[in-house]
């Protein structure tokens, strides 16, 4: 069966409305939140902070600790509160998306801790979230060559799309989900596959992932720069 | 040195936010703020943020109270909310808060659990109130009061077609609050009373008591803290918290 | 030659190319990759004959050498002690960087004890995140009196303003002694409380309102409306 119109009306290759806002968490040293369709994540970043317990700590450089966590309520069917491994998987694969583009070597021994927590989940969370925290990361001024953007691509039916949402992935006929996650220079630093897809049409999400994390990039520049505006001005 | 700072302010009747010892901050809630709840809410009092849903879902009735349903209470300290949070477990913090939420909304009585009996003996709704604060500027506990009994008013049961529950969906039945029962939290520091500290003020309370009130009368006291609290203080305090009921119970409305 | 991406004071992001061509040299929150120059804090970009800087207007704070910090004393060894300057790691003030002579078998607490207040400058950061502070400089010395407040350091420039126009103006309006450390602690002296008062309720309004336009006309306004009221009494 052909995937011949979406869901929402969108093409195939427009990401769902977003929205972003820095600072969210006061208290934090960093914080930011990304709207993407009916997706809500907010990332707060806490350090460089001393590392606790000694053993954990790199004499070398600094370490980043990533959690990703979902409100019990972001979720039709409740989720039961705490770790789950799910929540353990993608908290490594989020924390292996930021890393390469952080300078931690001026922080031996300390730790930066990035949480992330999904408040509203329509698919593409953990995009969402790396996509909140890498500004949070920015807004908290940890060292960073480039910002990370983040967004699903996949297969529906027999199209390739660009941010599924909960419908598409679990469209019955089949859906391939791609979460994708790049730096202001293009290079991946998150891939995760789930489905079935043929080579040619995985290099051609990959090319809609580009564009799309290109936009998400533009977006996190303007909210980051719009936030510091009054700043330059006085 | 700021805490010392703190306590000679209060001393003489100040704060350093310029509030009197009897003024709350700025008192927000908003509902609706995460779709996929049954019902749900954000109450911000000052810089401190809590958010909360409300999930239904079907379960057994205890044996002794066959036509009555139930609520959970549960507070998830979030690392994202303060840099003293860390993941875990939750903590005898975390317990407290939840009980103290629970309490107020239990012993008010402000719904009828019975409203939540889907089958006499056999079906009946569990209500899941679970309570996440976002960020910590102090008084945790009046925020997440506010929060949960909006959440809650405003909640909607889902459809349960076949036998099983529709999670996705809402239908236009809900609970209705007979109460209010709005919580104070009153804190001792330096020997005199205030009510809703912020992050900075927290760090030096002797002792704090949390009153429930809903209509004049008192639902559920909780003490805190590590210095004692004379009746005279006790007697003080409920004053201050029968006083706040109307402003706060106002946000609900 | 080289190409410059940016105008004067420009907002820069990570991951911004500010310059091209190997005569500009990075110079603080900027890096070089190949023959590009990036940004990598999120900040202001300035340009001085060859070199490209962004000053961070984010994050905790990291000790420069030549910053005025103020600090407790937080440990103590046989030749110095340890401050606690509100960053990731502790700073070191050892015997041969203080202003006061101190004799090989002297008592250590009697010259700064734990929990002193002191207003030092860095001297020196090595690589390891070893700060080395100093005592020994006009100003520089235990603090005794006054008031500590402690604000975010990603604020102190904030308070300090445009060429210290914001703490000059709070310094005038509330008649007060006031010393901004770049780590976020600042020390208030007035003649009396309630002069420390505002001075404190000014500042903690600024780390509150900081992404607000014209903040230092409207702190002005807000301490000149405090004065009347004074006057009033």
């Amino acid at each position: 069966m052909s995937y011949t119109k979406r869901n929402d009306g969108r093409k195939f290759d427009e990401p769902r409305k977003m929205e972003a806002k820095i600072g969210v968490i006061p208290r934090a040293d960093g914080s930011a939140m990304f709207k993407i369709g009916d997706t809500i994540a907010i990332a707060a970043v806490y350090g460089p902070r001393e590392l606790h317990p000694k053993f954990l700590q790199n004499p070398e450089k600094g370490i980043l600790r990533c959690n990703y966590d979902m409100t019990s309520f972001s979720v039709p069917e409740r989720k039961k509160p705490g770790p789950s491994r799910r929540g353990t998987e993608i908290s490594l694969v989020i924390e292996k998306s930021l890393l390469p583009v952080l300078d931690l070597n001026q922080f031996p021994n300390a730790v930066v801790d990035v949480f992330i927590e999904i408040i509203q989940a329509n698919a593409g969370t953990r995009c969402a979230g790396i996509t909140a925290a890498s500004m949070a990361l920015a807004h908290a001024g940890v060292p960073m060559r480039n910002l990370v953007s983040a967004v699903s691509v996949g297969k529906v039916g027999d199209k390739i799309v660009i941010d599924l949402d909960k419908s598409e992935e679990d469209y019955e006929e089949g859906a391939t989900d791609i979460p994708v996650a790049m730096n202001g220079d293009h290079e991946i630093t998150l891939l995760q596959l789930d489905g079935e897809i043929s080579k040619d049409e995985l290099l051609k999400a990959l090319e809609l992932a580009r564009k799309g994390c290109a936009e998400i990039d533009k977006v996190q520049r303007d909210t980051l720069k719009e936030f510091y505006r009054g700043i330059k001005d006085e | 040195m700021n805490n010392d700072y703190i306590k000679s302010l209060v001393e003489k009747g100040k704060r350093i936010d310029g509030r009197n010892l009897d003024e709350f901050r700025k008192i927000i809630i908003e509902t609706n703020i995460s779709k996929n709840a049954a019902g749900s809410a954000r109450c911000k009092i000052g810089q401190t943020e809590v958010i909360v849903g409300v999930k239904f879902d079907v379960g057994e009735p205890y044996p002794d109270s066959p036509d009555e349903g139930t609520i959970i209470v549960i507070a998830e300290l979030i690392p994202v909310a303060s840099p003293d949070f860390e993941l875990g477990p939750p903590s005898p913090k975390a317990t407290e808060l939840a009980r103290i939420v629970d309490r107020g909304i239990r012993e008010s009585k402000c719904i009828d659990f019975k409203k939540l009996c889907i089958k006499e003996g056999e079906k009946i709704w569990m209500a899941f109130i679970d309570i996440y604060p976002l960020n910590d500027d102090g008084n945790l506990i009046d925020a997440s009061v506010l929060a949960s009994l909006k959440a809650l008013s405003e909640a909607k049961f889902p459809k349960i077609v076949n036998d099983k529950v529709e999670h996705e969906s809402k239908t236009n039945n809900g609970l209705k609050l007979n109460k209010l029962p709005v919580t104070t939290t009153l804190y001792k520091i330096s020997g005199n009373i205030l009510v809703d500290v912020n992050n900075k003020e927290e760090q030096v309370v002797d002792s704090r008591l949390s009153v429930s009130v809903a209509d004049g009368n008192i639902h559920a006291l909780q003490k805190g803290g590590d210095v004692a609290l004379s009746i005279d203080d006790i007697s003080k305090m409920i004053d201050i918290a029968m006083k706040k009921e109307k402003e706060l119970a106002k946000f609900l409305k | 030659m080289g190409k410059i991406f940016f105008k004067e004071k420009d907002l820069v992001v990570p991951g911004d190319v500010l310059a091209e061509g190997m005569d500009y040299l990075p110079s603080g929150g900027c890096i070089r990759e190949n023959d590009k120059i990036i940004a990598n804090h999120l900040g202001l970009v300035s340009q001085e004959n060859r070199f490209v800087r962004v000053i961070s207007l984010a994050g905790k704070y990291i000790p420069k050498v030549g910053d005025t910090v103020i600090g407790y004393v937080a440990d103590m060894s046989f030749n110095g002690w340890f401050l606690d300057i509100n960053g990731p790691y502790e700073a070191a003030l050892m015997v041969k960087d203080v202003a006061e002579f101190i004799d090989k078998d002297a008592d250590l607490a009697q010259f700064y004890n734990f929990g002193d207040l002191v207003i030092a400058k860095v001297a020196k950061v090595t690589r390891y995140s070893n700060i080395n502070l100093t005592t020994k400089g006009p100003g520089l010395r235990k603090i005794t009196g006054g008031k500590v407040l402690s604000i975010t350091s990603t604020k102190v420039p904030r308070v300090i303003g445009k060429q210290g126009s914001m703490v000059q103006m709070l310094k005038e309006k509330t008649n007060c002694n006031i010393m901004v450390g770049q780590n976020g602690l600042v020390w208030i002296e007035g003649k009396s409380s309630e002069d420390e008062l505002n001075a404190t309720e000014a500042i903690l309004k600024i780390e509150y309102e900081s992404h607000i336009d014209g903040l230092t006309d409207k702190m002005k306004e807000f301490l000149e409306d405090k004065n009347e009221l004074h006057k009033k009494k």
